[in-house]
């Protein structure tokens, strides 16, 4: 039954290798849906968020996957609007990880807002000015199109193209699938902006606070700037990471570079713009806010490393690496650089959720920090966990690297 | 709401009759201070000098009800209003979701969110404001200055004829409650009215003007230092009030 499902050109690891890999994931998931029980069933009184730390562990864990999902948009932009033919070999996972990214990321919200049952409202009582409001449909809709362009990777399946109609199916989606690229680019445009545009938008926190353009704060910019950096970054290094434990060539060396310099490339541009942005919010918006800026980095752990780390070392020193031809052909390098792409996004969108709430704003309020409980790690865990065999089952049973048996033949070079 | 915190001692009266009249449940052990349901918090903060120098004043903050609050534009659901009439920033816990974004955008920490499933001790559920609704676990909620309190007024005056409301016929609990008559409660917009003239006086402030949310709720106090404690962190910097002090708060 295992191997009929698996495609006859290529070749994987043993059925209970394969469930011997997956069983610690299926351990780590079933602790977070227990965590996600006592949290839906008790209470939020199970994490260590509080009046003051209204955002935790899991908005913090919702940027980051948000942001390093935007490889699948972005990917499906380039090579569906861009023509950027030779990126299909990493388009299916690009996909599968955006739908890991933004199903995963619901599955969070789901539990981290206090009625969950209520999610509807956002549609039905929607407030046009919230940037939430956008989020939240931005985010819905596009996961519908994800889910979309997974369906013809699924119907792809050694077993489901033998029966005609998925056959047809799968043909004929394939066929418009340029126009859900199309709509995935312009959601997830606003959406990844709208994120970034949250925090921007807070004027009553001014370590977020950011003046903008029109109604978007330049959080906007760079939130959708740094998403579409390290989405490209993020894929490449699964792809690694997968050809790495499966022990086999999946994706050209060429199509990985070209990742690495696309991240590069974009990653300069952003941390040109966040320079900019640091320094006109140094001297213009905090001091008009009422604040000193030496005042937000008073107080360890979050300490002036904080801004130095974000624009150098996961900023600048990603950017020359990744911009430079002969670095990005050597795997090291490249690894390194898309490793402190992906991280310093992920640690931005720390800085960006827990610092502000951190910082005091009243001037006789006190400096706090915030450290999850085991159920908030649990369900960070369980999503990670779920993400794992999401895309082992896919990568096993489904055709995800269109030049894997290609790569494979003797003496070919790349 | 004027609140002169040269008259305040921190009693906490206010903070009681509060939590009495807007039916705030009995939170758990495990709430301690940032998890606790208090719409009004009393803060105490000194001036960092030692004896004989040192000073120290208490400062109620319930609800600042902004003019440009800045959780209104970021509820995902509308659950927060303004409404036009009274100035007042209303919550509609019935329509809240939950996802404490008003929170996060709050500079002043008035916003509390259900943690727990509420409970009274017991007997006491069976007396409680029944012109104010308890709220249930995962909402959000903050003073909303006794709306209850108003709406009573509203239809005794309804009932006698008038559209008017007469001055002191409306004023929140925690205003009443206070022994020291330290907190004020009237018309803003009418300027003969005593509490307006005092929000023009020239010891009056609001908490952290710099941020252009337009409270309106002032303090009133003789103290300059008070009075750039509670305008910006900036200003304190400036003056140099107790910067490497810690402040105290409770609530
Ligand atoms: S917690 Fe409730 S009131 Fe606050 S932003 Fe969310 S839905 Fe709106």
């Amino acid at each position: 039954m295992d191997k009929g499902l698996i495609s006859s050109e290529v070749e994987r690891t043993s059925l209970p290798r394969f469930l011997a890999w997956l069983l610690p994931w299926v351990l780590i998931l079933g602790c977070g849906i227990w965590a996600m029980k006592l949290c839906l069933g008790q209470g939020l009184f199970h994490t260590n968020m509080d009046n003051r730390f209204a955002f935790g562990l899991w908005i913090v864990l919702d940027l980051i996957i948000i942001a390093l999902g935007a490889g699948a948009f972005f990917l499906g932009f380039l090579t569906y609007l861009m023509k950027q033919k030779e990126m299909r070999e990493v388009l299916n996972t690009a996909v599968i990880v955006g739908f890991i990214c933004y199903s995963g990321a619901i599955i969070t919200l789901a539990v981290d807002i206090g009625q969950p049952i209520r999610f509807w409202y956002a549609y039905w009582h929607a407030n046009v000015h919230s940037m939430l409001t956008e989020v939240t449909f931005c985010i819905s809709i596009y996961l519908m199109v994800l889910a979309i362009e997974y369906i013809p990777i699924i119907l792809r399946n050694r077993k489901l193209k033998q029966i005609p109609l998925f056959l047809v199916l799968e043909f004929n989606l394939h066929r418009i699938m340029f126009l859900f690229a199309g709509l995935g680019t312009f959601l997830s445009f606003f959406h990844q902006g709208s994120l970034g545009g949250m925090f921007g938008v807070l004027n009553g926190k001014p370590f977020a606070f950011r003046e903008g353009f029109a109604i978007w704060p330049t959080t906007f910019f760079l939130f959708i700037l740094s998403a579409i950096a390290s989405g490209p970054s993020f894929i490449m290094l699964i792809s690694m990471i997968v050809s790495k434990l499966s022990n086999k060539r999946l994706v050209s060396r060429d199509v990985l570079s070209r990742l690495g310099r696309i991240s590069g490339i974009l990653m300069s541009v952003y941390v040109i713009a966040k320079l900019i942005d640091t320094i006109a919010w140094i001297v213009v918006t905090a001091p008009s806010s009422g604040f000193d800026v030496a005042e937000f980095y008073r107080n360890e752990p979050f300490g002036t490393w904080v801004l130095f780390a974000e624009l150098t070392i996961f900023g600048l020193l990603p950017a020359t690496i990744l911009l430079n031809r002969n670095r990005t052909r050597q795997t090291k390098w490249l690894v390194l650089g898309g490793f402190l792409t992906c991280f310093g996004i992920a640690f931005n969108r720390f800085v960006v959720t827990l610092q502000s709430q951190s910082v005091p704003v009243l001037s006789f309020d006190r400096f706090m920090i915030y450290w999850p409980t085991w159920q908030e790690w649990a369900i960070v865990g369980a999503v990670i966990a779920y993400g794992v065999i999401l895309y082992s089952l896919s990568f096993r049973y489904l055709p995800l690297f269109p030049r894997e048996k290609d790569l494979q033949a003797p003496r070919r070079n790349d | 709401m004027v609140i002169d915190l040269d008259r305040c001692t921190g009693c906490g009266a206010c903070m009681v009759a509060c939590a009495v009249e807007n039916n705030l449940p009995t939170p758990p052990v495990e709430a301690q201070d940032n998890r606790g349901l208090t719409w009004l918090r009393v803060y105490q903060c000194g001036n960092g000098r030692t004896f004989p120098d040192f000073k120290t004043v208490f400062i109620p903050v319930p609800c600042m009800q902004c003019d440009h609050a800045p959780c209104i534009h970021v509820c995902p659901v509308t659950a927060v209003d303004y409404d036009t009439e009274t100035g007042i920033v209303g919550q509609i816990p019935e329509r809240c979701m939950g996802c404490r974004y008003c929170m996060a955008a709050c500079p002043y920490h008035a916003r509390t969110f259900n943690w727990w499933d509420p409970v009274w001790p017991k007997g006491m559920e069976k007396s409680l404001n029944p012109d104010v609704s308890p709220r249930m676990r995962g909402t959000a909620e903050k003073c909303n200055f006794c709306h209850g309190r108003l709406h009573r007024a509203r239809e005794k005056a309804a009932s006698e004829g008038r559209r008017d409301l007469n001055p002191g016929e409306y004023i929140p609990a925690c205003v009443e409650a206070c022994p020291t008559r330290a907190i004020h409660f009237g018309d803003l917009q009418d300027s003969e009215d005593p509490v307006a003239k005092l929000s023009k006086s020239p010891h009056a402030f609001r908490l952290l003007e710099s941020l252009r949310t337009f409270p309106k709720v002032f303090y009133l106090s003789r103290q300059d230092w008070v009075k750039d404690v509670g305008k910006s962190r900036l200003e304190m910097l400036r003056k140099d009030i107790y910067r490497d002090s810690e402040s105290e708060s409770n609530g």
